[in-house]
Formats: C-alpha cells, structure tokens, sequence
C-alpha cells in the first residue's frame, strides 16, 4: 500500500517538473476518450483488483504465519508441562484458528490459478506444515503425510458465505459446496524442514527436564527425515537444497545429545545435563564454522 | 506410511516436475529462436534502406508469427491447462518479446497501439484466462514498455533517413501511450522498474521533435498530424 502511495507522490512530483505549458499541450494532445486511454483504465482496474487480492493474501499469509508460530511455542511447553493433554487440546483450538484462515485464503482462490498468488501464502502455509506436523508428531510420534494436512484442508460451504464477492464462485457453488486448498508439495517439504528445527529444540528441552527416553527418540524420527531429505537431494527447489544444511546441524545437535546421554548421562547429576548439552551445542557451532 | 515412503513419493512428484519444466525449457528455446528472427527482420527498418519497405518486413514478419503459433500451441500440450502460473516464469520473457515484436509490427503498419485482443490472436493464444494458455496483463503492458523504446530508437533514426513526419508522430504516440501507463497504479515490482525507463523515451522523442522544430524541418509535417509543439 505504503508502494503504491509513494509512486502516486513520486508522479506527482515528476509531473510538477514540468513546464506548464507543455502540461497543458499534453492535455489537449491526449484525448482522455480515445481507445487507448480507455484500454488503460480498463488495465488499471485489473491491475488494482489483483494486487488488491494479493495484499489481502499476504495479510492472511502473515496471520497463519502468528497464529501457527504461537502455537508451536504452546506445544513446547508440553514438555516441562504435566497436564500434555490440556495444552494439546489448546493447540488443537487454536489451529482450527488456522484454519479458519486458511478457509478465506481458499475463498479468495477460488476460480484463480493458485499459483499466481503463490508467493503470498507460500510462507504462512510453510509455517501452516510445521505447526500441524510438530502437533501430529507429539501426538503420534510419526510424521503426517501431505494427504493428511490437505484432507484437514477442505472446507464446507455455509450459508451466510453465499455471497462471496468473487463473481466466478457462483456456478461452483451450486455444484459442490466444498473447496480445498492444497499444500504443495514443495511447501510441505519446506515445512518438514522447519520442523526438525523444532523437534532439535524438544530434544534439548526434554533433556533440561530429565527425560532420558525422548531425544532417542527424536535422534531416531530426525535422522529419517535427514535420509528422506538427503534422497531427494538437489532434485527438489533450490529452497530445499538450502535447508538441508540447517537440517544436517539440527541432526548433529540431537546426536551429540544423545551421545552424551549414553557415555556420561549415569554419571551427572540431572539437573546438570542442561548445562552439559549447552556447551556441546556451542562447540559444534564453533566447529561448522571452521569446516 | 513410513517416513522413507513419504519421501520417496515426494521425490516422484518433484522428478514429474522438472521432467514438465525440461519439456518447457525445449519448446520456449524454440520461440526464443524464432523471436530472434522476427526481430533481426525488423530490425532492417532502422536502416536508411529500411524504410521503403517496410510493409514487405511487416509481411515477412506476419508470416513468421505463423511458426510461432505453432510452437506456442505446442507449448500448451506440456502442462496442465490450469498450471499456467506455475510455469510462468519459463516462458515470460519470451511472451514479452513476442508482445513486443507483435505490437512493433501493427504499429509500423496502422500506427496505432496494439490491442491485447489482438496480441493474443496474433499469437494464437486466449484473451483471457479461462480458456486457457492466455496473456498476462503485465507482460502484455511490459512488451508495451519495450516497443516505446524501440520506437525512441526509430525517431532518431528516421530522422537520419531523411523522415522528418514521423518523428511527430511517434511523439503523440508516445504521449499518449504515457499518459495511459499514468493511469495505472503500479507495484514496486519489474513492471514499474520499467515504467520507470519510459520517461527517457518521451524525452528523447521530445528532443527529437525540438530539434526539427528549431530547425524549421516539421513545415511540412505539422499539417497532417495537426497542432504539434
């Protein structure tokens, strides 16, 4: 909006630069009912409902963005937490939420090509994925495949959403009262991504509280999701290749974790693990950085 | 499904991908080929010589545009129909290009601004995009861009050939042409950096024009194309 603005001033200013009476030439010149003025005004409008739409996108986007990072954080707090339970019935609330918005960005998609406003919901989806598998991972202890996220996807059709202000919706309406969003796969992956980031993070808190049986078991679930990612390799987007680096610390980290568990958990006392697994992480980062 | 599983259909569906965007690269390779040709046939028009036959170029040129709809259509049959926005980004510069060759080609013709409508028939493709392989609104307005420089380019050199008329009226063109991208309110993005540039073709063609002006040269213009500065 802010873009749009500062070009109108800018014209504005450029326009003052000129000498009136060329303005006034160029008024008389320019017949504001010729076929190419009306051509454009049609254009400005195309162009204005577009970047409309793509703006309220983005907005949505950013609204997914806050409301999963929220709960990711609610979901970490599982593990110092004894009522799991409650926390996970909050964070199943919450990402109905979600949802919820995912529902209108799926209202304002309907009759567009998806992909044409895919860069603006492409970030909050990404954190849609990781926000929903991280919950299906503390509850199930496996990962959730694209299927499952896109089954959780398709929305019913209200009564009150009847007049939707897409024009095009209404031969669909009458056909089927549903309609879906689909993560792609390539969001997915970029998710799944981020979730091992998360699950690295569980792993060191469940340390903190003296859980011996969670971060073998998170070295176990991160180390095939790194053999997954590693089989995909660079025929995936750039995006992914990308990732994998962070992935392959996240992988060390929680390895190390375990390592050290196994060789000096017996000898430490508890409460001092934390301070153990902090100064090991540190080393590995000073290590990356030579290699 | 285990993990590994997961991943292992994830991969297919990233291989089927690119096999698409592979299938896409070959035939926009084509087009690119065949806009090169277009353009180095047009580009004849810039030369003293050029300027005498310049409907046998048009000619020409129309008649190349028929290898292009052939290679566009087949650019249609390797995606599916509703995936346009995803492959976009392959064959964008190219359709640019082409905008621009079509739109060059009607304006030496009729010297008049091409229509969208007519861009798309021109390519044998659909107006808009429910019915298919269609042409994006901005690269429509991007060959535009493209064609105003090009005919900043023509002024001065028709002036050279001893044209002293159309100068005139690329400039009237030119204006008009700016006060409709004036309309538009555009984005921070490439179709505004773009824009940006058209300012510098108006002021090249107004000097132009005040060179012949000052010089006495437009006389004998001026009546035909009515109260020019």
């Amino acid at each position: 909006m802010s873009g749009k603005e500062g070009s109108g001033g800018f014209r504005k200013r450029k326009h003052d630069n000129f000498p009136h009476g060329q303005r006034k030439d160029e008024k008389n010149n320019v017949n504001s009912s010729s076929s190419l003025m009306v051509s454009f005004k049609s254009f400005q409008l195309e162009l204005d409902t577009r970047h409309d739409k793509y703006e309220r996108l983005v907005k949505l986007s950013r609204d997914i963005t806050i409301e999963s990072k929220r709960t990711i954080f609610l979901l970490h707090r599982i593990t110092s937490d004894p009522n799991g339970e409650e926390i996970l019935n909050e964070s199943e609330a919450k990402l109905e939420a979600v949802r919820q918005k995912i529902k209108q960005v799926a209202q304002e998609l309907i009759g567009e090509d998806m992909y044409q406003f895919h860069r603006a919901i492409s970030p909050g989806l990404q954190e849609y994925v990781e926000a929903v598998s991280f919950q299906y991972f503390i509850k199930t202890r496996s990962l959730i495949s694209v299927k499952e996220i896109n089954k959780q996807l398709i929305f019913t059709m209200e009564d009150k959403e009847e007049e939707t202000n897409t024009p095009s919706s209404n031969p669909h309406d009458k056909q089927l009262c549903t309609w879906s969003l689909k993560v792609t796969p390539v969001d997915y992956l970029l998710g799944v991504a981020d979730l091992t980031g998360e699950l690295m993070r569980m792993c060191i808190n469940s340390v903190g509280n003296g859980d011996i049986d969670t971060p073998f078991e998170l070295s176990q679930f991160l180390r095939q999701i790194y053999d997954g990612f590693s089989y995909i390799g660079n025929t995936g987007p750039y995006e992914v290749s990308k990732k994998l680096y962070t992935l392959k610390q996240s992988l060390a980290k929680v390895e190390n974790a375990c390592y050290t568990l196994k060789v000096r958990g017996s000898e430490i006392p508890k409460h001092m693990l934390a301070d153990v697994f902090s100064t090991k992480a540190e080393m590995i980062d000073r290590e990356d950085g030579l290699s | 499904m285990s993990v590994s599983e997961m991943f292992i259909t994830l991969q297919g569906v990233l291989t089927a991908d690119q096999d698409i965007r592979e299938e896409i690269r070959k035939v926009v390779q084509t087009l690119e080929q065949t806009a090169r040709e277009i353009l180095t046939l047009l580009q004849g028009v810039h030369q003293g010589a050029g300027f005498q036959d310049i409907p046998k170029k048009c000619q020409k040129a129309r008649e190349h545009f028929g290898t292009v709809k052939t290679q566009l259509a087949s650019l249609k049959t390797k995606f599916p129909a509703d995936q346009y926005y995803r492959f976009h980004e392959h064959w964008r510069f190219v359709l640019q290009r082409l905008v621009f060759l079509a739109a060059f080609v009607v304006y030496l013709e009729t010297e008049t601004l091409v229509t969208r409508e007519v861009v798309t028939e021109i390519l044998g493709i659909e107006a808009d995009r429910e019915r298919g392989f269609h042409l994006d609104i901005e690269d429509y307005l991007s060959g535009i861009l493209t064609l105003a420089s090009e005919l900043s380019r023509l002024a001065v050199n028709s002036v050279t050939a001893g044209d002293y008329s159309r100068p005139l009226r690329i400039s009237t063109f030119i204006n008009e042409l700016d006060s409709g991208f004036r309309l538009l309110n555009l984005k921070n993005d490439s179709l505004r950096k773009r824009y940006d540039g058209l300012k510098y073709d108006v002021k090249k063609i107004e000097e132009v024009v005040y060179d012949l002006s000052i010089r006495g040269l437009n006389k004998e213009a001026a009546s035909d194309t009515g109260g020019e500065k």
